[in-house]
């Protein structure tokens, strides 16, 4: 935590960089995934969402600040914990809601589910549900910006359980040779399902992890939207800059299980109490917005709008219809 | 005493090579370790060394002669005692002789007439469908394992780096889970990949993304995201290679709903069916052979020819049984057809081309007319392509069937190395000959 904490100090001394407005926004983001988080567990008690779901909340700061750095037409690809990834990205809340109710209007017509969505038009690549992949995959998405010779960027996330995939190491060789446009993205929640990251890792900081393939890599307090987007824009600029391949280890937490059916006895209650209350990434922006004069009005008025788009999200997801029995059989492939 | 060197099998398919350079002349002396010669084979350039000392007394193949059969004498050592071997592989039979093919007769399912052709061998005809494609549309590209400065593993990618250079003609390190992941995700984001694996056996490094990425993708977006993309390389037995290089991935494939897999016999089958891969906006398995690469064949000339995914070819007209086979095995069911032909048994040959989607009708058209049945794959039995041929010739055709259908198949055994026991493992004219004579 000692580097996480550097790195938030160094996140203090730039955030003159970040003005107001953009702080203003990433807390209106950081909210509406966090309340659409929310929503979607209360939707999945109740039976609405099946499978297996994955929440985001606690991480929300990693995407945003991204994000926040992140330029038109970069694309975003990540593992099955992707809600937060797609709003961030500008996906609407109804269809992501409507997916994971498996409803027809869904971003995959009800037939991708919560790990499996994507969106051309907002370069969302998905939503990926095998451990790893989406790391070769967002190589490739890299390699398409290299080949086409345009100035795009990969923002490539995985968690720190993925961090030991093979694939991830093949990714690594291969973006380095070819010089990819990609941005590695550890969102280092502390813990792959119930494995705590120093069991299953012999790596002690996976920032290190691309050092052998002379990728450069920053550890990043993920907590903190402003040090986020700091460390984004560092990253995504070299990358655009045709110097190859960058690796964040951006350290976060999530407050809830790996997914809807984890008890998470492998950590303590006061663990997670202690980030929740110490380290919260929203209780941080607002902080920092309060600093600097933002009213209590300016945030009712936020939380407000937030609940509402939520609220709206969820009616639509249990009004809109099941998809058609025909869809089965449609888009296995390409006609034509 | 006079020795003969002769000519080496330097690949476990090598039949044949040119004998590319002499580096030593007649008068030369030499001794063990020297190298004598180039010789350019199916896979590579390799040099020969000389095992024993002596001198030249002969060079009996002049440079550049091309087509020297395996074991012909090419020079001759005075004062040696042992024949000059080559040093890197230690092969001591040459590799069987590859099916004699038949040329085809009259073809009653019309491809459409390309007019003039001329003898290309398969791995010609491969080379020329990416080049002609690569030059009509510059989102195709081909990455794999040494297709770029080494030119191909099985020189099937000769002189298109030097055509397309090397942003479109990629070396990748030997990561295939890596490479082929980065391909698709290439593919999504609308790239046309052409994937390499040196052999299909190495890609199921790659199953994961083959099968969940690649192929799931368009279904789990909604339709969104397409995945246009080939798999392409030797699938199936090569020869001498062991159980690990030898299997045959088609049942695997054509398992999956979201794939295409294509299965090339010909030289017409390999050009104008990779033309149509490429093309196709789906994700292609394009199973090849490596023991066909070298075969030639008739092949049209004309600039457009490609052929359909999906449709069978009958290769020969027969009223008394059909045979089903596809790649490889259509060598084999046509050298069959012809021993039954001298017995007084017409058998209709069907080279399937593609697995998936398969042309089950053409399979039922013919069996109507001939009531009976047999199949043939190099594969295994189990759940196999024949097994799945033979149900749905039984649910489109029961009534006409006149006897069960009989499979013929590669024995259910991981592929023994020594020669006599491959041998019994893989199909041969005689069991197709034999499976036919049990139901006529």
């Amino acid at each position: 935590m000692a580097q996480a904490a550097e790195s938030r100090k160094r996140g203090k001394t730039k955030e003159a960089a970040v003005n107001q407005p953009q702080l203003l926004d990433a807390y209106r983001t950081m909210l509406l995934i966090r309340r659409f988080e929310e929503k979607a567990g209360q939707l999945y008690g109740m039976g609405l969402i099946g499978g297996f779901c994955h929440l985001y909340i606690g991480q929300e700061a990693v995407v945003t600040g991204m994000q926040m750095a992140a330029g038109e037409g970069d694309q975003v690809i990540t593992s099955y914990r992707d809600h937060g990834h797609m709003l961030a990205a500008g996906m609407e809340a109804r269809g992501v809601m409507a997916e994971l109710t498996g409803r027809s209007g869904g971003y995959s017509r009800g037939k991708g589910g919560s790990m499996h969505m994507f969106s051309k038009e907002r370069n969302f690549f998905g939503g990926h549900g095998i451990v790893g992949a989406q790391v070769s995959l967002g190589n490739g998405l890299a390699f398409s910006n290299w080949y086409r010779g345009n100035d795009r960027v990969s923002l490539t996330y995985f968690g720190d359980g993925a961090s030991n995939q093979g694939q991830v190491y093949e990714s690594f060789n291969l973006a380095a040779m070819l010089k990819l446009p990609v941005v590695f993205i550890i969102e280092n929640n502390k813990y792959g399902m119930g494995t705590a990251v120093d069991r299953a890792s012999a790596s002690h900081d996976l920032s290190k992890n691309g050092a052998p393939w002379g990728i450069p890599g920053i550890k990043v307090d993920g907590m903190d939207v402003v040090a986020v987007r700091e460390a984004a824009d560092l990253a995504i600029s070299t990358c655009r800059a045709g110097k190859g391949p960058y690796l964040l280890e951006v350290e976060t937490y999530r407050y809830r299980g790996h997914s809807m059916s984890d008890p998470a006895r492998y950590r303590t209650r006061e663990e997670v109490q202690a980030m929740r209350t110490q380290h919260d990434c929203i209780e941080n922006v607002r902080h920092k917005l309060e600093a600097i004069g933002v009213e209590e009005a300016a945030f009712r008025a936020i939380d407000d709008e937030v609940k509402g788009i939520v609220q709206d999200a969820a009616d639509f997801a249990q009004t809109s219809p099941e998809p058609d029995e025909a869809e089965l059989w449609t888009d296995i492939l390409v006609e034509g | 005493m006079a020795t003969q060197i002769l000519m080496p099998a330097l690949s476990p398919t090598m039949t044949e090579g040119k004998l590319a350079r002499w580096l030593k002349a007649v008068g030369d002396s030499v001794k063990a370790g020297d190298v004598i010669a180039e010789i350019e084979t199916d896979k590579a350039t390799m040099e020969v060394e000389a095992v024993d000392e002596g001198t030249i007394t002969a060079l009996l193949i002049p440079e550049g002669t091309e087509g020297v059969a395996v074991n012909t004498p090419i020079a001759e050592l005075s004062g040696g005692t042992e024949m000059a071997r080559p040093a890197p592989v230690p092969m001591a039979a040459p590799a069987p002789a590859p099916v004699v093919v038949a040329a085809p007769v009259a073809a009653p399912v019309a491809d459409k007439d390309w007019g003039e052709t001329k003898p290309t061998t398969v791995r010609e005809a491969l080379r020329d469908a990416m080049a002609l494609e690569m030059r009509r549309d510059g989102d195709v590209f081909l990455l794999g394992e040494e297709v770029a400065q080494y030119q191909g593993a099985y020189k099937i990618s000769q002189g298109l780096l030097d055509e397309f250079g090397a942003k479109r003609v990629i070396d990748t390190p030997i990561t295939e889970h890596g490479f082929a992941g980065m391909a698709v995700g290439a593919a999504l984001n609308g790239l046309k990949p052409i994937v390499e694996f040196m052999t299909f056996n190495f890609a199921m490094q790659a199953m994961d993304h083959i099968i969940n990425s690649a192929a799931k993708t368009l279904y789990m977006s909604g339709g969104q995201m397409g995945c246009p993309i080939v798999f392409r390389g030797p699938n199936g037995a090569a020869s001498r290679v062991g159980a690990q290089h030898s299997q045959c991935y088609a049942s695997w494939y054509a398992h999956v709903p979201g794939l295409k897999v294509v299965a090339p016999w010909s030289s017409a089958d390999s050009k104008g069916l990779l033309r149509a891969a490429i093309r196709d906006p789906n994700p292609i398995i394009f199973l090849e052979n490596e023991i066909l690469y070298g075969q030639t064949f008739d092949c049209p000339v004309d600039e457009d020819f490609i052929l359909p995914i999906g449709k069978a070819k009958i290769e020969r007209a027969g009223s008394h049984v059909t045979i089903v086979a596809f790649s490889i095995m259509v060598g084999v069911a046509m050298e069959a057809a012809k021993v039954l032909a001298e017995q007084g048994i017409e058998a209709e040959v069907i080279n399937l081309r593609s697995l998936r989607p398969l042309d089950i009708d053409t399979v039922v058209a013919s069996v109507k007319k001939t009531n009976r049945l047999v199949t043939i794959e190099e594969g295994w039995p189990f759940a196999g392509i024949g097994a799945e041929v033979v149900m749905q010739v039984i649910e489109g055709a029961f009534d006409w069937l006149d006897a069960p259908p009989v499979r013929v198949h590669g024995k259910d055994v991981p592929l023994p190395y020594a020669a006599n026991l491959e041998k019994l493992a893989l199909p041969q004219p005689s069991w197709v000959v034999e499976a036919v004579k049990k139901i006529v």
